[in-house]
């Protein structure tokens, strides 16, 4: 049983001048035509960017030399991910109009590999959110229910993948937000082992958690654009100077041997659907070999108390230079301080300003000991307890998320309740190790639900072939159709 | 008084802490700018290994222990503070724990050597040329991530006097360890001032103020002794001294209140998430010292050595000393001596004239100057004619001092010829030589001096001060 690589079926017929990049672009381009105002995945659709680019790869098989493993193919990026001349604007009304003078090494490495870039995607301001609904440019919807969030932050790259816009995406993790979505959407969609893919150019929310990552149709599309855009990047001092597995080639290995941990914790909050779903995600490890047996890592449950200190102490810093004097948004006043206030004040949103004052608050003298520091203990402490973990097991398996996507409005009046939609992907962005979404089968309603495969740091080789026989195992999820055209 | 210093120095890489913009002073605004010191979203800070170096050096000139560091970030708002965070070593800094011997023997200990990003510079169009009443402000962020290391010393200094020394001192180590160009006037080296008084030297330290804007060694010593002398008389006048940060006001020549401890920024110091702890290990940290010469005390007193017996030292050979040291052309002074010039004449022809351009003197071939001195030494050149080709070698940046002197048509007068000379300008005022042959010896030095310089119009130079002199003593006698 292999997992279908449909990214690389379409680089093969482009590298082989069976078709051409033009010919692939053109046809998602109307799909994004036929589909995109109903989804609202993209916040730009760079048409004529993309046209050079798909021109430019079919020269260079014209000219007899191979473009790369993504010849041709269609890949849409988060809206923080630095493009050069494109604008970039984490969905804030305080970046519009900015064109970053560089690209992201993600972005430089996708053009090398012959990937043509078809547009930026819709998110949560600032990657802060679960649902796409925090953005400034109004919220993406989940294309297998257009009445239901597609999750978040990178709502907009797992629904323009779900939605067949595009056959790949990239998202950012802070807290949950590639897999997250991911789950939600029905797609794959993985968080790498921190470090192993450059953050340079990766618009920061909380540096020490953000990691770029894939989001895909197929466990081995996503294992493919992971391995186009990982290794070292000497512009980021935390990535990591080793090499970076290479994934693509252990993903048909199989699971026997290997020991599963169904994490209960994970389990324990979770809705009886996802639940059931997940136990037969496991079912399905065994029936393949592998050892499955239930394990607690009690320090898990910790973490979402302690990741809204942490993500929000940091950015309160990161997002401290939109002050409107260098780019973005300025509101003029009096005099500088007053601009800084009045320009942050019209440029960020209720979510953004929420996450600065709480982490101003526990930094701030007098407090930073009782929150922030504290927090880094707890993070310490799950660290060990996943570790005391892995002792036992290769890799542990839940849900992704506790729910099945929720209607749009259902959660913005709560945010802790928002919040509580990441409990079971935050653990691993505080551990720095790898997790992957991979769709299994749908909830009592109808729609998706992800099965998490977590593994320690670099054993994204394991979790993927993990997540392959998962994926071979899930029954199959009807495409979905949106009111407005639909896929043919 | 009690003084402790805070000495911000600007390390002499060729590129910013962080990016690889060029770090040079005085380009033209916002040129050398990339998006990592511009604080452009996205981007991320990598240090620079040559920075790292140089901090080490600092750390080994002052024997600190040079120690594994991390990185903070210190935030707070300003214009040109490009991410609205300056990143600084905080509680694990690369040096500490070390000392700086100051040349009257005082020894002036060093808490801390850390390394940190400078910020861009901001100017205020308007008249006043600040913030209040401007009417917009520029902001040039070419100094934006230039690399610095923030010195601050042990409040073991006890007198204006020592201050400056130590502030000169520190500066001459800088420029010795290779780490910085030392040059106030462009604000390599900035230096803070705490400032504080007590009645005894028992009593605990008072209430302390730090005095920032202080641009040159001078004016470290004319702001510690206005502020102690303003904290005294409070205290006299039955107040007490408030902390605050004051501004020196150069042209005023006094300190003003900028603010009260009251509005300290609270900065929100945490670990810098983008950047790994530094961990230099014993190689690297003694490569570093192995590449380093000795420092200015030690190449001090090697010169003082050469000049004789302590006694003999005059106090104007003693600032000879030091500004050859400072200029680094105590080489040439060795070479010079080595190659059998006098001491007295090697340094203060090295201290006088060659300092003038000590870029070009730094790059002099020590043969050639050694051979210059030489031949004014033997008398083949007058001090006049040595002076002119040494600028013209410092000039030209080289030739053969005995080509240009030729060049020039310097040649050493016969003795009749400058006897007939002195004879003709002798003759042509009688009423000088009459008060010079019997006047007192005051009339006879300024009178002396009157027919040397004559004498000197006359052959443009070519005779020599010393000769002339003597033949106006023989004419006399």
């Amino acid at each position: 049983m292999t997992s279908p690589r449909p990214s690389t079926f379409l680089a093969n017929a482009v590298r082989s001048g069976a078709r051409s990049a033009v010919d692939v672009l053109e046809e998602h381009l109307a799909i994004i035509e036929s589909g995109d105002g109903e989804v609202h995945a993209f916040n730009l659709v760079t048409v004529d960017l993309a046209r050079e680019q798909a021109i430019a790869v079919d020269r260079t098989v014209h000219a007899g030399e191979d473009p790369g493993p993504l010849a041709g193919v269609p890949v849409a990026l988060k809206d923080n991910l630095c493009t050069r001349g494109v604008p970039t604007t984490c969905s804030s009304h305080i970046l519009e109009g900015w064109r970053p003078p560089y690209d992201a090494t993600v972005v430089d490495r996708l053009h090398r590999a012959g990937a043509v870039m078809v547009g930026k995607t819709n998110m949560d301001e600032f990657a802060m959110g679960s649902s796409t609904e925090s953005s400034a440019f109004g919220p993406t919807r989940n294309p297998h229910d257009t009445s239901r969030v597609p999750g978040g932050s990178s709502g907009g790259s797992a629904a323009a993948v779900a939605a067949g816009f595009v056959p790949l995406a990239l998202g950012s993790d802070t807290g949950g937000s590639i897999r997250q979505p991911a789950a939600l959407c029905g797609v794959v969609g993985m968080k790498p082992t921190y470090g192993t893919v450059s953050r340079y150019g990766l618009v920061a929310f909380a540096s020490s958690l953000d990691q770029i990552g894939p989001f895909a149709t197929t466990v081995a599309d996503a294992a493919l654009l992971f391995d186009v855009i990982g290794g070292h990047d000497p512009c980021d001092s935390t990535s990591l100077n080793r090499p970076t597995p290479r994934v693509l080639s252990v993903l048909d290995d199989g699971v026997a041997g290997l020991t599963v941990g169904l994490l209960t914790e994970f389990l324990d909050g979770a809705d009886p659907d996802v639940v059931a779903r997940t136990r037969e995600a496991a079912d399905a490890l065994a029936a393949a070999g592998a050892r499955v047996e239930e394990v607690s890592v009690p320090e898990v449950v910790l973490g979402l108390s302690a990741y809204y200190l942490i993500a929000p102490g940091e950015a309160s810093s990161n997002l401290a230079r939109y002050d409107g004097v260098r780019y973005g948004l300025r509101v003029d006043a009096a005099d500088t301080v007053a601009m800084n206030r009045a320009t942050r004040s019209a440029g960020f949103g209720a979510e953004v300003k929420r996450r600065i004052m709480l982490g101003t608050y526990v930094l701030s003298a007098g407090y930073m000991d009782a929150y922030y520091n504290q927090a880094l203990r707890v993070r310490t402490k799950i660290i060990e307890g996943f570790a005391t973990a892995y002792r036992r097991c290769d890799v542990l398996l839940g849900p992704t998320t506790p729910t099945t996507a929720f209607p749009v409005g259902a959660k913005t009046g709560d945010p802790l309740t928002m919040y509580l939609s990441d409990v079971c992907t935050i653990p691993t962005n505080l551990a720095g190790h790898p997790a992957v979404s991979v769709p299994f089968g749908t909830g009592d309603d109808g729609l998706p639900v992800g099965v998490q495969v977590l593994g320690p740091a670099l054993s994204e080789g394991t979790i993927l072939k993990v997540a392959a026989v998962v994926e071979a195992a899930a029954p199959p999820l009807a495409a979905p159709v949106l009111a407005v055209g639909g896929r043919a | 008084m009690v003084i402790g210093l805070e000495v911000h120095c600007e390390l002499k890489t060729a590129t910013k802490l962080f990016c690889g913009c060029p770090n040079v002073f005085g380009d033209e605004p916002n040129t050398n700018v990339c998006p990592v010191c511009l604080g452009l979203p996205g981007s991320l800070p990598v240090i620079n290994q040559k920075a790292v170096e140089l901090a080490m050096a600092i750390g080994t000139a002052l024997r600190c222990e040079i120690r594994p560091s991390t990185f903070h970030r210190k935030n707070y708002f300003y214009p040109d503070q490009a991410k609205d965070y300056q990143i600084t070593q905080y509680d694990e800094p690369i040096n500490v724990n070390g000392y700086l011997d100051l040349p009257d023997g005082t020894r002036v200990g060093v808490e801390r050597a850390h390394m940190e990003e400078d910020t861009g510079k901001t100017s205020h169009a308007g008249a006043s040329g600040r913030i209040h009443g401007a009417d917009y402000s520029l902001v040039d962020y070419n100094r934006s991530g230039v690399p610095l290391v923030e010195i601050v010393s042990a409040p073991d200094m006890r007198s204006s006097a020592q201050a400056r020394a130590y502030a000169a001192e520190l500066r001459a180590v800088l420029i010795a360890s290779g780490a910085s160009d030392g040059k106030m006037e462009e604000g390599s080296m900035r230096v803070d001032a705490n400032v504080s008084v007590r009645r005894s030297p028992d009593e605990a330290f008072g209430t302390r103020c730090e005095i920032k804007n202080l641009n040159s060694v001078r004016s470290v010593g004319r702001a510690v002794e206005y502020e102690a002398e303003r904290q005294i008389a409070l205290i006299e006048s039955g107040e007490r001294v408030v902390q605050q940060t004051r501004h020196w006001d150069e042209d005023a020549g006094r300190t003003v209140a900028l603010r009260s401890k009251e509005d300290a920024y609270d900065y929100r110091y945490f670990l810098e998430p983008d950047l790994v702890p530094l961990v230099p290990d014993s190689e690297w940290i003694h490569a570093v010292g192995d590449t380093m010469g000795p420092m200015p005390a030690v190449r001090r007193a090697r010169l003082v050595e050469l000049l004789g017996d302590a006694g003999d030292v005059t106090e104007a050979q003693v600032d000879q000393v030091a500004t050859v040291v400072d200029l680094g052309l105590d080489g040439l002074v060795m070479a010079a001596v080595a190659g059998g010039v006098g001491s007295g004449l090697a340094l203060a022809r090295t201290a006088n004239e060659a300092a003038t351009d000590a870029e070009s003197a730094r790059r002099l071939d020590p043969e050639r100057y050694v051979a210059l001195l030489t031949m004014e030494a033997s008398g083949a050149l007058t001090a006049t004619q040595a002076k002119a080709v040494l600028a013209e070698l410092l000039s030209a940046g080289g030739g053969d001092p005995a080509a240009i002197a030729a060049s020039r048509g310097f040649e050493t007068m016969s003795e009749d010829s400058l006897a007939a000379t002195v004879a003709d300008v002798v003759a042509a005022h009688p009423e000088d030589w009459e008060r010079y042959c019997h006047g007192d010896d005051a009339d006879r030095k300024k009178l002396s001096q009157f027919f040397t310089g004559l004498v000197m119009k006359s052959t443009r130079g070519q005779a020599d001060g010393k000769a002339v002199a003597a033949e106006l003593r023989r004419l006399r006698a």
